[in-house]
């Protein structure tokens, strides 16, 4: 059997109920054992402008959300009008003919209409398209009626039997026309007997708060993070999580800050103008050594941007943010399950080093979604809280005077909890000298403030060692070795396969996780033995690039970068390594076909 | 230096475990490891002193009281008493009390500050935490100047105040934090002067033993930027609400004696009403379980397989 590889375009105005159809679609691949990612490029507008949803499904892991449509479902003319164009030769076109009109098609574009009107002539609303339109989709790709029914049986149980009834009754109307009238796809989607599971990155993160252990939560509402707010929020009750929505983003960030210092694991999350709101007090957090967890979710910028597009604009923000030096941890997941596996990494090193922690997703992986093998969400993590005292409410007695800001090696000095008998001490903002004394007004003294500096600075050594290392991704000796943060992580990867297969070039790859500490001696001897460094990064100014050369003194032969406000798709890089490779330019910015 | 702390702190390692230490503190066993560096004269000296008073008269232990300031001479305070203390950013002081308070509903929480760190800068967190009813004690210490910052005007400034960024005089109104309060949403407001000291513990004894929002707003005088409001100025002036015959269950009233401001300044219990429940009683994560901070972390099997299902 050859390589499934399936991509379905659904497009519409905000309100049309793309969500429904995108739902019954993923959950009824994932139930096939198929792979999944899906992508949602939307607008900032409630009811209207565009929304075009890609999913992309196969028997093969699937990297990214591709780029080539072979089933387009428009369900408005304006989709009907933008997209067409994009579509190939093999490839279905499905839509209502009441109100869509088809244009002009590429050769061997199947177009297939369908009119509710004579289908279904007593049914009112625009939804009944939906349904008909994904009821033919499945019949096209050789999936059997009863998924589908069993997916509507689900999705619908809480609006009764009779509306179940209804809608798998127009399923089946749509099912049986598309089987009269249309041709099918060469091929059947399998089903392999393995149930797969899908989330987006928002979801994976607030899990892996879950399963971190975090007991606070809070937050300002803030597109693309949102989502992380919302599962927290809906799940609170269950698992036992204070969840609280606050007056701005500095609000939050010291709530998080106040319940953390008090004993708990405490996460927030915002996008980059919340972070911004954000950066005094996390240095507030350094300068106390209080643990907490802050997710940045990228949209483009600056200012408010274009808050529903995604972009990696934010690295020089977030390592710059605050005044004054002082230690944190900044990582970057790499995918959405990533995302799940992260949080309790960082919340283990946040804890032991008594830090702040910053996740920097974007809109790609927090609203993006992906399947996952359920063995891999593993909620049962290791839960390592460092040197804390008084968790319980007790502590062992204090032998003479505790200080909170003992001067160690490590830097690490042990972290009492207010409540606890016999450790009564004041944090302070405000330089201190090892008992918390401030140092900062009446007493100051430079060779205090220099140690005290130092005790807190020197953690940062301690987390280097305990990160996993950057790993270099394909084979050891390449033409090209494509460079990536974050998000990014997919779309190269299957560049790098399509530069094989397609254009004989071979490439190898390293995605950069942790950003802070950056492990420059690793990163440095992977990339000494490249012939050819292509730093591939969705910013305008190539943020990540003049920060790796700042660290490593590595400067890249090429870059591939994008800042239109959608993710890069495979193509586009495979366009630019071409480019770079042949000489023609240095830095490639790929032309996004697709318009949303 | 730390000598008082150590004893007190060795006197009651026996009682851990135990909520209330049965040792009576005196108020020299909640000095805090240095003297304060306030000016010679500073009303926040009366503040300290009647804060410290009144957790001894409430049989409260070092442990059990958490103070949290921002940033000024004021929010200065949980470096000069021997209890919790986090001296967080300029005007934060409320967020960051919050959190606390939440994630350890036994501790008791008192925020301190002045009236540009809780009225300016902080002026957000004070609007929502009152609506909220957190079970905070805040005590502002009002003296109608920013000190640390060597004399501007403040949000509490009269009209027509001479100062260094207001040299030809302030255009503009103060606020007034009492009516203020009362519209929204504080379960306990009180104005105090540090120059009626048992006054003052007992406005302070009322509002931490109240559950909810309670606000102390606290004629504090600057000796030496704030030449108007001065000690005297005030002494002259306050009036006892309790010699009034004022009724703090009345909420007209309380907001017609809010707005009085002249020859005769009220001072004492403004309003307080009991039967709104405070955040941390209405939230049903904190029903059972005791404090947050202490529970076990992580999530069970079952709950596991169910987050998980939700994704098949």
């Amino acid at each position: 059997m050859g390589k499934i590889d399936l991509t379905v375009g659904i497009g519409g105005a905000a309100g049309q109920g793309i969500a429904t159809p995108g739902d019954v679609l993923a959950r009824i691949f994932v139930r096939r054992g198929l792979h999944l990612k899906a992508y949602n490029a939307y607008q900032s507008i409630i009811r209207g402008g565009h929304i075009f949803l890609m999913l992309r499904t196969g028997d093969q892991p699937v990297l990214s959300q591709g780029g080539k449509i072979d089933i387009l479902i428009p369900l408005n003319q304006d989709t009907m009008d933008r997209h067409l164009k994009l579509m190939r030769s093999g490839s279905i076109v499905l839509y209502n003919s009441d109100k869509i009109g088809p244009g002009t098609a590429a050769d061997g574009v199947q177009l297939c209409p369908f009119s509710v009107k004579e289908l279904l002539p007593q049914m009112k609303g625009d939804l009944v398209q939906n349904t008909i339109a994904v009821a033919a989709l499945l019949r096209l790709v050789g999936v059997e009626f009863k998924m589908l029914e069993d997916i509507l049986t689900v999705q619908f149980k809480r609006k009764g039997e009779s509306v179940i009834a209804e809608n798998v009754g127009v399923a089946r109307a749509g099912y049986d026309y598309a089987e009269a009238h249309f041709k099918p796809l060469p091929f059947s989607l399998p089903n392999t007997g393995k149930r797969l599971a899908f989330f987006e990155g928002n979801q994976a993160l607030a899990m892996g708060g879950a399963a971190a252990g975090v007991r606070f939560y809070c937050a300002y509402p803030m597109s693309p993070a949102s989502g992380v707010l919302h599962w927290m929020a809906r799940h609170a009750r269950q698992l036992g999580i204070m969840v609280r929505q606050v007056e701005d983003e500095i609000g939050v960030i010291n709530m998080a800050i106040g319940a953390a210092h008090a004993g708990c694991r405490a996460m927030c999350a915002t996008s980059g103008g919340g972070f911004a709101l954000m950066s005094e007090a996390l240095g507030s957090a350094a300068m106390m050594e209080i643990p907490v967890v802050c997710i940045n979710v990228q949209r483009a910028g600056p200012a408010t941007g274009v808050p529903t597009k995604t972009e990696q604009g934010d690295l020089w923000q977030v390592m710059g943010a605050g005044q004054g030096d002082y230690p944190r941890i900044i990582v970057a997941p790499t995918n959405i399950p990533d995302c799940f596996k992260t949080v309790p990494e960082l919340f283990n090193l946040v804890d032991k080093f008594q830090c702040p922690g910053i996740i920097l997703s974007d809109l790609l992986l927090s609203e993006g979604r992906s399947s996952v093998d359920p063995a891999e969400l593993d909620f049962n993590v290791s839960i390592e809280r460092g040197e804390v005292i008084g968790l319980r409410g007790d502590a062992p007695p204090v032998n003479g005077g505790y200080k909170r800001y003992l001067v160690t090696e490590s830097g690490i000095s042990p972290r009492a909890v207010p409540g606890t008998p016999g450790y009564v001490h004041v944090v302070a903002t405000d330089e201190h000298d090892e008992e918390g004394v401030l140092i900062s007004d009446e007493f100051t003294n430079p060779h205090k403030r220099r140690a005290i500096h130092e005790k807190r600075m020197r953690k940062m050594e301690g987390v280097l060692p305990l990160l996993e290392p950057p790993e270099l991704f394909g084979p050891g000796e390449a033409q090209v070795t494509l460079v990536g943060w974050g998000s990014t992580e997919g779309a190269i990867r299957e560049a790098i396969e399509k530069l094989a297969e397609e254009e004989g070039i071979v490439a190898n790859h390293l995605q950069v996780k942790w950003l802070v500490p950056l492990q420059g001696e690793a990163i440095l001897s992977i990339l000494s033995r490249s012939k050819k460094i292509v730093i591939v990064e969705n910013n305008y100014s190539g943020q990540f690039a003049r920060y790796l050369r700042s660290e490593t003194g590595i400067a890249a032969n090429g870059h591939i970068r994008k800042y239109d406000g959608e993710p890069f798709l495979p193509h586009h890089i495979v366009d630019g390594v071409k480019k770079i490779v042949a000489g023609e330019t240095e830095k490639y910015v790929p032309v996004h076909e697709i318009m949303v | 230096m730390s000598t008082a702390i150590t004893d007190i702190e060795a006197r009651t390692q026996g009682e851990a475990g135990t909520r209330h230490g049965h040792v009576q503190l005196t108020v020299k066993e909640l000095k805090g490891k240095v003297d304060p560096d306030w000016c010679p004269g500073c009303g926040d000296f009366g503040v300290l002193a009647a804060l410290k008073q009144a957790i001894v008269d409430l049989g409260l232990q070092p442990h059990e009281v958490l103070t949290v300031s921002g940033i000024g001479c004021s929010s200065n305070l949980p470096g000069y008493i021997n209890a919790y203390g986090m001296h967080t950013l300029h005007g934060r002081a409320l967020a960051v009390a919050t959190g606390a308070q939440l994630a350890n509903h036994n501790l008791k929480v008192v925020v301190t500050g002045g009236d540009g760190d809780g009225y300016g800068i902080g002026g957000n967190h004070f609007l929502h935490n009152m609506r909220r009813n957190v079970d905070l004690t805040y005590l502002v210490m009002d003296n109608q100047i920013y000190g640390l910052t060597t004399g501007q005007i403040s949000p509490t400034s009269v009209k027509g105040m001479k100062t260094k960024s207001t040299p030809f005089g302030s255009v503009e109104n103060a606020i007034n934090p009492i009516p203020l309060a009362i519209a929204g949403g504080a379960t306990y407001v009180a104005r105090g002067f540090t120059g009626q000291q048992k006054h003052l513990v007992g406005l302070i004894k009322g509002g931490i033993q109240h559950r909810g929002f309670a606000l102390i707003d606290i004629f504090s005088p600057c000796v030496t930027y704030n030449h108007d409001n001065s000690h005297e100025f005030f002494k002259a002036r306050v009036r006892r609400l309790e010699e009034m015959g004022h009724d703090p269950t009345d909420f007209h009233a309380a907001m017609d004696k809010a707005y009085l401001w002249g020859e005769a300044i009220p001072i004492g219990l403004f309003w307080k009403r009991t039967d709104l429940p405070a955040l941390d009683e209405l939230e049903p994560v904190l029903a059972e379980g005791g404090p947050l901070a202490y529970r076990p972390l992580g999530v069970s099997p079952e709950a596991a397989k169910s987050l998980i299902q939700d994704l098949m």
